[in-house]
Parts: structure tokens; C-alpha cells; sequence
């Protein structure tokens, strides 16, 4: 299924104080990665609406990727823990719909770690360019 | 009499319930009658597809259509009643949503049939038979309808112009959208005729939610009793109500049962299981990864428990590839 030439579509939602920072940071530091994950900055990972992750995958996502801050570091005291708990679930839902493993993941990344900004994408894109695309996963 | 406004009732994929919503209207039903001509009701009256047929278009002025559809049966009668009537009300979850039978979106054709045709233990069939849409026997060829892979909501196959939520829709919402339709005093097209506000807002337990709800157990109908007096959210049952409509009359709730979700979500909300989902992990207690696995490992089926009405309607429609958990 999967191709040499498929490049899969990975929505990345990042939180504006730690991944979306350190995302900015590895275009400061001049970090190449793969241009697979455009990002929608939201103000906090607990602003991730589980909607948000089963829109992605309706309009034809292969991945979603959310990044927060570490625990205890949440700008807003409680944000990254409900995003945990919430994506804890949200994987058994989506484990039922089918939807694999690899193509939903949620990384606590600080405002200083670009170069796992860099780490993530690349790994994550790589592992669906093996998997193969979301919409021909149709039964 | 010919001065009546028409009106038909229809069942697609569904149990009955919606066809006695309509009788536990009681008396009010005699007003219905005499306001309105029925020309279709097949749990009740004897019209066939054929009387329907040789109606002009658009001479029916509202079809009430419940149940989902899943055969190609109902697919052909609710695209004729969609052609004969002026307007289609979805009546019910099944027809608003998919309801219980478009739980059969977590498996496929051939798996609901290996279940209903091979595993059930009350099943004795040795030679494999299994439905087929024809079969010749003494050169009578006998048909069946098709029986689709995916269930769906009725406006995932016709336009419809309202809906009536619930399993079952309450008689007070029934006859107030009867009286709507007679009166012609009808809101924007495509509207939920019941109120937009969570089933939590008007619950007769409000009161005794605490400000912060903090689940540490996660309790079931089955291995707890609920205390009748108290938010089930509190009390750590899987409670729909922040993410279900309300018009309902709290009916569950004063039975002591937990809400389900039946009456879908709030406008503006595209899947009410992810909604759902949302709040209730969001009042979770645990914070670490193992102590919330730990508390949903109590929830034997997630995705069949927050989508119970809506997993046709919801935003993935039905489970993709890979095999049932």
C-alpha cells in the first residue's frame, strides 16, 4: 500500500508557549526536518478538542501530532493534563475506528527543545511513509 | 376530509419505539387525526408502497421518517416519500443520528452476518446460508433487499427538513411539532425541534454538582447503584449530559439511569461522542499515565458508549480497516 513516493499529511497542533516556541527554535537554529507537518498554533494543548483530531482525520490527514509542555511546566497550571487525559482516551476511541497507533501522537516538548521538534517530525513522517495513507486504510 | 393536510409515517432500521412515541400521545392523538389525513402509517394502517406511488408529487405535506437506513429497501421508500412529500421530518435518533442500529458501523456486512448466520449459539446452519438478494427455486426467482455494509442516518440519503430527537421522541415535543407544522409556525430549515441547551442545564440533579468533579472510579449501572439524588458525573457514572441536548424531561434521570445522549448535541458541535469524550477526561482525577489507564480500563467500550446514538453521523462515520476491539 504504502509507496516510495507517498508523503503523508500530519496536522501538527502545538502550544504556544513550549512546542510552538521550540519550533521556532529550530528555524533559528537552521535544524532541517521534513515539511510534512504544517502547524496550527493553539494557545495551550489542552485547547485540543478532540473534534479538532477526527476533523483532521475526516478532511483527509495521515497523522495528527499534538504538542504541549512538559508536565508541571503548563503555562496554564492544568492544560497539558487534561490534553493527557484526554488523548489517553481519544486513543481508545480511535483504536476502535480503526485508525493505527502510529498516526496519532501527543509529545511534551519545551520552548527549548528544537532539535525534538526536529526528532518528532521526522520520525513520525518517516513511520507513514511506511504505513501508508489514512484514506486508502478504508475498509 | 380531501382538505386535510396529508401525512405519512414511515420505519426504516428501527424497534418500534418511535411508532409507540406516536400512540403515547393518547388522547392528544385524536386531535392529530382530526387535524390531519394519514395516508401512511404501515405499523398501524394498511397502504402499500403502491398507493403511495400513484400520489402526485409533493401532495403529502409532511413525512415523519424514523429508523436508520441500512437496506436498500429503505433507501428506495425514503427516496419516494422524499419525492411525494413536501417536508421530511427525521423522527427519532436512529433516523436523526443512526441511533443503536448504526452501531453496526463498528463491524462490517460480513462480520454482522458471520455473528447473526454462524457464531450465535442458537444458530444450527450447516450448509453456510447466508442472505442472498436472489434465489431461483421451481423457477420462481425470489428476491431480498440488499443489505449495506454502513448504516446511515436519513440525511445521509435524503434532504430533511427538521428533526425530532430522542429514543423516543417525548409526546410533548411530537405534538408541539405537529402543531408547529399545522400552524406554520416553523423555525430555519434543518433545525432540532428541541431546545439548544445541555441536558446538565434543566437536570433535576444540577444542585448537587460540586464546582470541580474529580472521578477517581469510574462506575457502571451494572456493578454500582447510583445514589438518586446526586450528579452522576459525581458519583463517577458516564453521565452524556454535558454533551446532549436537553427536551428530553430528564426521563433517564428519573429512573435513576444515567444520560445516553440519545437527544445528539448542541448546535454548532460536529461529533457529540468527541465532545463527550472531551469533557469527561477532562474530569478525570488522575494526572499521570498510569493512574488514567488505570480508570479507563473501567470503560469496557469507549468508542460504543460515547457515540451510542451518533456513530453513523460522527466525523469517521464508521470503524476504517483493522479488526473489532
Amino acid at each position: 500500500m504504502a509507496t516510495a513516493t507517498f508523503e503523508p499529511r500530519i496536522v501538527a497542533f502545538f502550544c504556544n508557549w513550549c512546542t510552538y516556541t521550540a519550533s521556532d527554535l529550530a528555524g533559528t537554529a537552521r535544524l532541517a526536518y521534513e515539511p510534512n507537518a504544517p502547524v496550527v498554533r493553539v494557545m495551550c494543548s489542552g485547547r485540543v478538542d478532540p473534534q479538532f483530531v477526527l476533523k483532521a482525520f475526516e478532511q483527509g490527514a495521515d497523522g495528527v501530532l499534538i504538542g504541549g509542555c512538559h508536565p508541571g511546566d503548563c503555562h496554564y497550571q492544568e492544560g497539558n493534563y487534561k490534553a493527557l487525559r484526554r488523548f489517553r482516551l481519544l486513543k481508545r476511541v480511535l483504536t476502535q475506528f480503526g485508525v493505527d497507533d502510529e498516526r496519532v501522537r501527543l509529545e511534551w516538548i519545551s520552548a527549548s527543545e528544537g532539535d525534538r521538534v526536529q526528532h518528532v517530525i521526522n520520525e513520525m513522517t518517516n513511520q507513514l511513509r511506511r504505513l501508508g495513507p489514512w484514506q486508502q486504510a478504508r475498509s | 376530509m380531501a382538505d386535510k393536510p396529508k401525512v405519512a409515517f414511515y420505519w426504516c432500521a428501527s424497534c418500534g419505539g418511535c411508532e409507540e412515541a406516536v400512540v403515547d400521545l393518547n388522547e392528544t392523538i385524536l386531535k392529530v387525526v382530526d387535524a390531519v389525513d394519514i395516508v401512511l402509517w404501515p405499523v398501524a394502517m394498511d397502504f402499500k408502497r403502491h398507493d403511495i406511488e400513484a400520489m402526485p408529487d409533493k401532495s403529502i405535506a409532511v413525512a415523519f421518517i424514523n429508523g436508520a437506513v441500512r437496506m436498500s429497501e429503505q433507501e428506495e421508500w425514503v427516496h419516494l416519500l422524499r419525492q411525494k412529500a413536501q417536508m421530511v421530518v427525521a423522527f427519532g435518533s436512529c433516523a436523526h443520528m443512526g441511533g443503536i442500529p448504526g452501531l453496526a458501523n463498528m463491524n462490517t456486512r460480513a462480520e454482522v452476518f458471520d455473528t447473526c448466520y454462524r457464531d450465535v449459539q442458537s444458530v444450527e446452519n450447516p450448509a453456510a446460508t447466508r442472505p442472498e438478494l436472489t434465489f431461483v427455486i421451481d423457477d420462481h426467482t425470489l428476491t431480498l433487499p440488499e443489505f449495506f455494509d454502513t448504516v446511515k442516518s436519513l440525511d445521509q440519503v435524503i434532504d430533511v427538513d427538521y428533526y425530532l430527537p430522542g429514543c423516543a421522541p417525548p409526546p410533548d415535543l411530537i405534538w408541539a411539532a405537529i402543531e408547529a407544522i399545522l400552524t406554520g409556525a416553523l423555525p430555519p430549515k434543518g433545525t432540532v425541534l428541541s431546545p439548544n441547551k445541555a441536558a446538565c442545564d434543566v437536570c433535576p440533579r444540577k444542585d448537587s454538582k460540586p464546582d470541580k468533579i474529580e472521578i477517581t472510579e469510574i462506575k457502571r449501572p451494572a456493578t454500582h447503584l447510583a445514589d438518586p439524588d446526586t450528579c452522576f458525573l459525581a458519583q463517577g457514572f458516564v453521565c452524556m449530559g454535558p454533551a446532549t441536548r436537553s427536551g428530553c424531561g430528564s426521563r433517564c434521570i428519573e429512573g435513576n439511569m444515567a444520560c445516553r445522549g440519545c437527544f445528539g448535541p448542541m448546535d454548532g458541535v460536529y461529533d457529540q461522542g468527541a465532545k463527550f469524550l472531551s469533557a469527561f477526561a477532562s474530569v478525570l482525577a488522575p494526572k499521570d499515565e498510569a493512574g488514567i489507564d488505570r480508570l479507563l480500563d473501567q470503560i469496557p467500550d469507549p468508542a460504543g458508549t460515547f457515540y451510542r446514538f451518533s456513530l453513523p453521523t460522527s466525523l469517521l462515520h464508521r470503524r476504517k480497516g483493522g479488526v473489532p476491539v
